[in-house]
């Protein structure tokens, strides 16, 4: 019950916060300069007065901005996102069709980046002055100063022109013929290289931070317990010290979590990988509004239910947590 | 009867900065079935280190056995391997420690902790160990044990998670229980209770308790044998009213004119509560050839400054490791 009432609270919070970000955007994007009944026109090619009015009009930029901003609130709590200008579809329609590819990048890249970087941790904080631990600061390091598309781009001639490995961009190929499992391989060939580079910070992160949360874990009085119960070392490590040293880890990986999508954009700009990230640099780039406002409530929407995802984890691991006393 | 644990010039040593230093030297002791020795002395004396060593636990890298035996059951426990050791740890020897806010593991109920040294030693399945493990709760004496079993350890009190630790600790009947500083960290009321419990649980199964503490009340409430520490070696053994009422070491003289209640009436002999003067030598130190507690003694000659006192017996089974222990 105590469980189910702070879910609900923390569904009331995050649709509260969803409602601010979308007038802190829409007012946002108002204030910038420029006047988005000019792009549109310009994008038909040229309009006279008249044709500019009835723009205005239709789009209902003729109405103060406060009516403006409740109409759009109103119209994204419907689950409408506007229409898009330069694609002339749907905001909803072309977000959806994006989606699927963004989420299976940035999904596997945390997951990914968490489980390699809690083994990597683990390992090195058995033997913290072992040649493994060293490597692993080392590619810590590395992996935390190569900025994305960097990492990308070298990945790319590396693997993909040098070593012909793995396809150099896209998600699928169109010319692989063959069943569900042909399909399914062709995409696991090109999940690679996004995926290791998107990952490759965050996996940096973790392991550093795993390694000494375990370390820390290693010296505590109820390690010292297990191993008076004559526990072996793996049962120790994986079940005693583990489960108590992956809370930071949860945590981090949570505020992060904003971090690995807006890395996305990058990941899927170098490897032009069919997602929200090569929407939203199209759509800023033919300052299409309400996709670019589209792009930003989904973002918004995505990093809430992680840091919900997030608590809930959290939540399992430690029972202290939320409790009172 | 032979003793149950034996051990015998055991040293230990320990890799500081500074150098290598002897915590435990030439120490012996025995342990008899059923019996409550205790171990006293002050922070640092190497009550603790000794009980590690017995447990196969001193710190990785840092300590280790260099020399001596230390026997259980015809097994030298100082040179068996990590495997045989994980085997008897929990099972024939188990050890309860100081602080109890902090040696459960906070992820886990205590139903679980309890049951996991069942299933490690006595080859439990799952549900037979829980229901032992309520059984358990219950010899140590937790109100409803049914509604605790699922408990995290930070929905108990500290005194409950002692009597939780016991639980542990005796699981497997073990024929040794080392508790190192019990009640330390609890509460007066609660102490008591807790060795009311440590006593009443050794007499019904019959395991032998070493007890480590600094606190001689405690002592003599508990034990029928002790053994006086002081930096890492053996000033004075014997029966604890023995040497409470007569001790044959100056240190232990001291240390019993600390505690208020042990002697009814402050006399002429005694005529206030006192402190032990000085400080315990550096680990450094540890292995001159004197009586270390030489800087400290008040009765100090020449002969305690320049070699270390031979163990001097006594007919009423106390021993003492002073030059002038026939005087005192």
């Amino acid at each position: 019950m105590v469980i189910l009432t702070t879910i609900l609270q923390r569904i009331f919070y995050a649709v509260m916060l969803l409602i601010a970000v979308l007038v802190l955007n829409f007012s946002m994007l108002h204030l910038a300069p420029g006047d988005i009944a000019d792009t549109i026109a310009q994008a038909s090619g040229g309009a006279d007065a008249d044709v500019m009015e009835q723009i205005r009009r239709d789009y209902g930029l003729d109405q103060p901005f406060f009516v403006q901003l409740g109409q759009y609130i109103g119209k994204v709590l419907s689950f409408d996102l506007g229409h898009s200008f330069f694609y002339n579809q749907p905001v909803t329609t072309l977000i959806l069709e994006k989606v699927p590819a963004t989420l299976l990048l940035v999904i596997t890249a945390q997951i990914f980046a968490l489980v390699v970087g809690v083994l990597l941790g683990v390992f090195s904080a058995r033997n913290p002055n072992g040649m493994l631990s060293h490597f692993v600061t080392f590619v810590a390091l590395l992996g935390y100063a190569a900025p994305v598309f960097w990492t990308g781009i070298l990945l790319l001639i590396a693997f993909s022109l040098n070593i012909q490995l793995f396809p150099s961009g896209g998600m699928i190929d169109v010319t692989v013929e063959g069943g569900f499992f042909a399909q399914t391989w062709d995409l696991l060939k090109h999940m690679v290289l996004p995926v290791v580079t998107l990952s490759t910070i965050f996996l940096a992160l973790y392991s550093r931070l795993c390694r000494a949360s375990m370390m820390e874990v290693l010296g505590t009085d109820y390690i010292r317990t297990a191993k008076a119960k004559g526990l072996s070392e793996n049962e120790i490590i994986y079940k005693h010290a583990l489960k108590n040293s992956l809370s930071p880890v949860v945590t981090l990986a949570g505020i992060q979590f904003s971090a690995v999508i807006s890395g996305a954009v990058l990941v899927e700009a170098v490897f032009s990988w069919p997602g929200l990230g090569s929407l939203a640099l199209q759509s800023i780039i033919a300052r299409d509004t309400p996709t670019i406002l589209g792009i930003l409530f989904f973002s918004a929407l995505v990093v809430i239910v992680g840091n919900l995802i997030t608590d809930m984890i959290l939540r399992m691991i430690d029972p202290r947590v939320g409790s009172k006393g | 009867m032979a003793a149950l644990l034996k051990v015998e010039n055991l040293r230990i040593e320990l890799t500081t900065r500074d150098g290598i230093a002897p915590v435990i030297d030439d120490l012996s002791l025995e342990l008899n079935a059923g019996e409550t020795l205790s171990f006293v002395g002050e922070s640092g004396c190497g009550k603790s280190m000794t009980a590690l060593a017995i447990m196969g636990l001193l710190p990785d890298k840092v300590g280790r056995v260099a020399s001596g035996t230390i026997m259980f059951d015809g097994e030298d426990l100082a040179k068996a391997s990590d495997a045989r050791l994980r085997e008897i740890r929990g099972n024939d020897i188990s050890m309860i420690f100081q602080e109890p806010m902090t040696s459960l593991n906070p992820v886990y109920t205590i139903g679980e902790q309890i049951a996991e040294v069942l299933r490690r030693h006595q080859n439990m399945d799952q549900a037979a160990a829980r229901s032992r493990a309520l059984e358990l709760l219950d010899a140590v004496r937790i109100p409803n044990p049914k509604s605790r079993v699922d408990d995290y350890p930070h929905q108990m009190s500290g005194g409950q998670r002692q009597r939780v630790m016991i639980a542990i600790a005796l699981a497997c009947e073990p024929k040794i229980l080392i508790a190192d500083e019990p009640t330390t960290a609890l509460d007066v009321t609660v102490q008591a209770q807790i060795f009311d419990l440590l006593r009443d649980l050794g007499k019904e199964t019959g395991t032998a308790i070493i007890l480590i503490t600094h606190d001689m009340g405690a002592v003599a409430e508990m034990a029928e044998r002790m053994i006086v520490m002081y930096a890492g070696r053996k000033a004075e053994e014997g029966p604890v009213d023995q040497i409470i009422e007569h001790p044959r070491h100056p240190y232990t003289k001291g240390l019993i004119s600390c505690v208020p209640h042990l002697v009814a009436q402050l006399s002429d002999d005694r005529p206030e509560l006192t402190e032990v003067r000085g400080i315990v030598p550096s680990l450094m130190d540890f292995g001159r050839d004197e009586c270390l507690f030489s800087s400290r003694c008040e009765r100090a000659d020449d002969k305690c400054r320049s070699s270390r006192p031979t163990e001097m017996k006594f007919k009423n089974d106390q021993h003492s490791a002073c030059w002038q222990a026939k005087e005192l």
